[in-house]
């Protein structure tokens, strides 16, 4: 039983920790995709963000300042992308796909000119972003143990948790997000009612950009405390998952990344004590997003006038 | 003023020089990136274009440019099919595993028999990978980029099982899986590549990508099947409309798509790759495939020039860290050309105005 509830507090502490950077990433992808602009270039932005976060801690030394950092960088290539597929209307797929080989492109050559290396300096612990309720917990009691893996975890996700309800929020209980959701489904329609589509949409992708790389500065300023080039391999393209099964809403997304998350936990947990091979039980979280889709989840609504450009008639 | 226009127009109407256009920006905003970074410009400029200088080197770049060519045709093939396969990463990588297996389990077998017999399991792997999606699409209307991703995922930790079985793992302490058959390989003999100085992984594989993008181009432009899965493609309403089998379509489509890119693995395996490792990351030639459709406008003959291009880059990139120039300055150049071909529209727009302008003075 002790271990059991040992087992099921690492699982639910590794849920959190990998949930994380996907949530803000996929809240970025719902502001985008959910105005309709596609941003497969989620990836890139959370590389820039990633790189960003940690160079500026380390020589700022403030894991918050860098953590902002990161994601202005992120919104910085979102910016990029607003402009090419909001302003000139190119096609958002192919600008996306740039965006994803600019943005590590871009970041590894600065870290090997700054630091002659494609890694860059691990940080200390007080320039990572710092660990709520550490010592708060009775350890050695077995419900002090299993309360400290569970809420003795990151600031950042707590934040995470704050800003799905944000979102929430914005989407569907202000003026903001009910324009942002019209936006996506009939631009036209929009602006005979006043709405400008075009600055709305260009500000919702950078929204996406900063939150992608809020995701991505989580990653490397959290459990890895570097930036490699193999920090972000895959995760923004996760987060898009995530959101295309939570059917473009930020409450559906976040029941995806925990999904996402808890199957990596409960991975970390089977690796260890069982015989099974590692790269089968690396397999469960995607296998599993498949078999709940066909159950459960089924067509998802894609918001109308997604992947169209909105071309302002005269 | 007059030159200026007609210069917008040209740019705007030839998409091949068009491309080449964007490709000049891309190294010019990578000459930028690099000055403003205080690197040297010439010396890696220098040494791109050194990785042309020779036989040797141009072989390299056309062995590397090889997997490039094919995933590219994939994923082009699939945009003119009204499909986005982001998937060509996954079903590379089956691909390449099942002519590994069929290689190292079947290799006593005859060049002339072993080496087809790849090829197919190949092909019948990506396809298959391809069908999967395409069957939770039209059955279950599961979003095929979603599944997609998924899929990449999980044939990644497939191949990364299977290397790790006895009867394929490798006989030392590599991670990776045994050597192929050598009657598997697709190497040129020995005397050949001594005889033409060549590098020595050079390989029939370009023969069999340049019959693929023919192959590829006749089906799309010269056939009924290709004309049914364009019009999909293009709409799929008016298709089944029309009378034509719309999920059918796109299995079809998604299968030939996942061959292409299957046979692509083997290709690379079977040439330059000899076993494969277990990865730590994703490999990214499905990605690159999409990268390579796209400069070259989705047309198989473009997607040819593109792969060579990628393939160029690729070989020369490896040999910046030479003159002290990160490799990843390829991802800036190659990153810039796909974005000023993603807001190429832009010139047609420009293209437009000076038209109407020049027909309202006219009235």
């Amino acid at each position: 039983m002790t271990d059991f509830v040992n087992s099921f507090g690492i699982i639910l502490f590794a849920t959190l920790v990998y949930a994380t950077p996907l949530l803000y990433a996929a809240l970025g992808s719902c502001f985008s995709e959910v105005s309709g602009v596609i941003n497969i270039g989620i990836e890139g932005m959370m590389t820039a963000g990633a790189f960003t976060g940690t160079v500026v801690a380390y020589f700022t030394g403030s894991p918050w300042f860098g953590f902002l950092c990161g994601g202005l960088a992120g919104m910085l290539f979102g910016a990029l992308h607003a402009f090419a597929t909001v302003k000139l209307g190119a096609d958002q797929t192919i600008a996306g796909t740039a965006i994803n080989m600019l943005g590590p492109g871009v970041v590894i050559m600065i870290a090997r000119v700054l630091f002659n290396s494609t890694d860059t300096i691990p940080l200390s612990a007080d320039q990572r972003i710092p660990e709520f309720f550490s010592n708060a917990f009775d350890t050695t009691t077995v419900f002090g143990r299993f309360m400290d893996n569970v809420f003795s975890t990151y600031a950042s996700t707590y934040l995470v948790f704050v800003a799905v309800l944000v979102v929430w929020f914005v989407f569907y209980k202000t003026r903001f997000g009910l324009r942002l959701r019209a936006c996506g489904e009939h631009p036209q329609a929009c602006e005979t009612l006043g709405i400008n589509v075009i600055a709305m949409r260009f500000w919702c992708v950078c929204i996406s950009g900063f939150l992608s790389g809020l995701g991505g500065a989580c990653v490397t300023m959290t459990i890895s405390t570097q930036f490699r080039p193999i920090s972000i391999v895959g995760q923004g393209f996760i987060a898009i998952a995530a959101v295309i099964f939570g059917k473009f809403r930020p409450q559906g997304a976040l029941l995806g990344c925990l999904l996402f998350g808890f199957c990596s936990g409960l991975k970390v947990v089977l690796g260890g004590s069982t015989g099974v091979n590692m790269h089968l039980i690396s397999m469960i979280p995607f296998v599993v997003t498949v078999i709940v889709l066909v159950l459960f989840v089924g067509r998802s609504h894609v918001p109308s006038a997604n992947g169209k450009p909105y071309i302002k008639s005269k | 003023m007059e030159k200026k226009k007609n210069l917008t127009t040209i740019i705007s109407e030839n998409r091949f020089i068009h491309t080449i256009f964007c490709v000049i920006l891309g190294f010019l905003v990578g000459a930028i990136f690099l000055v403003v970074m205080g690197l040297d410009v010439g010396a890696a400029y220098g040494r791109l274009l050194k990785s042309l200088s020779n036989i040797k080197n141009i072989s390299y770049v056309i062995v590397y440019s090889i997997p490039y060519i094919v995933t590219g045709l994939s994923v082009a093939f699939s945009f003119k099919t009204g499909v986005f396969n982001i998937g060509a990463e996954g079903q590379f990588v089956v691909g390449s595993m099942a002519a590994a297996v069929v290689g190292i389990l079947f290799g006593h077998l005859p060049k002339i028999v072993l080496i087809p017999l790849c090829f197919m399991a190949a092909m019948c792997a990506g396809a298959l990978w391809g069908i999967i999606v395409g069957v939770l699409k039209t059955k279950w209307g599961i979003n095929e980029v979603l599944s997609m991703i998924m899929f990449n995922w999980i044939a990644f930790y497939l191949s990364n099982f299977i290397a790790g079985i006895p009867a394929i793992h490798s006989d030392g302490s590599a991670e990776a899986t045994k050597n192929i058959a050598d009657n598997a390989r697709t190497l040129l003999s020995e005397d050949l590549i001594k005889e033409w100085g060549l590098c020595n992984t050079a390989n029939w594989g370009i023969i069999v990508a340049i019959i693929a993008t023919v192959l590829i181009w006749f089906i799309i432009d010269k056939t009924t099947l290709g004309y049914r899965l364009k019009a999909v493609g293009a709409n799929k309403f008016a298709a089944e409309y029309g009378g034509i089998n719309v999920n059918g379509s796109i299995l079809t489509a998604l299968a030939i798509s996942g061959a292409l890119a299957g046979l692509a693995g083997s290709l690379q395996l079977m040439g330059m790759g000899n076993r494969i490792s277990v990865f730590s990351s994703q490999e990214g030639f499905g990605f690159a495939g999409i990268v390579v459709a796209l400069m070259g406008c989705s047309n198989p003959f473009g997607v040819l020039a593109a792969g060579v291009f990628y393939g160029w880059l690729t070989y020369g990139g490896s040999k910046l860290n030479l003159e002290q120039v990160p490799t990843q300055l390829i991802n800036v150049i190659v990153g810039t050309v796909v974005f000023f071909i993603a807001i190429s529209v832009i010139f047609k727009y420009l293209g437009n105005i000076k038209k109407s302008s020049k027909g309202k003075k006219g009235e």
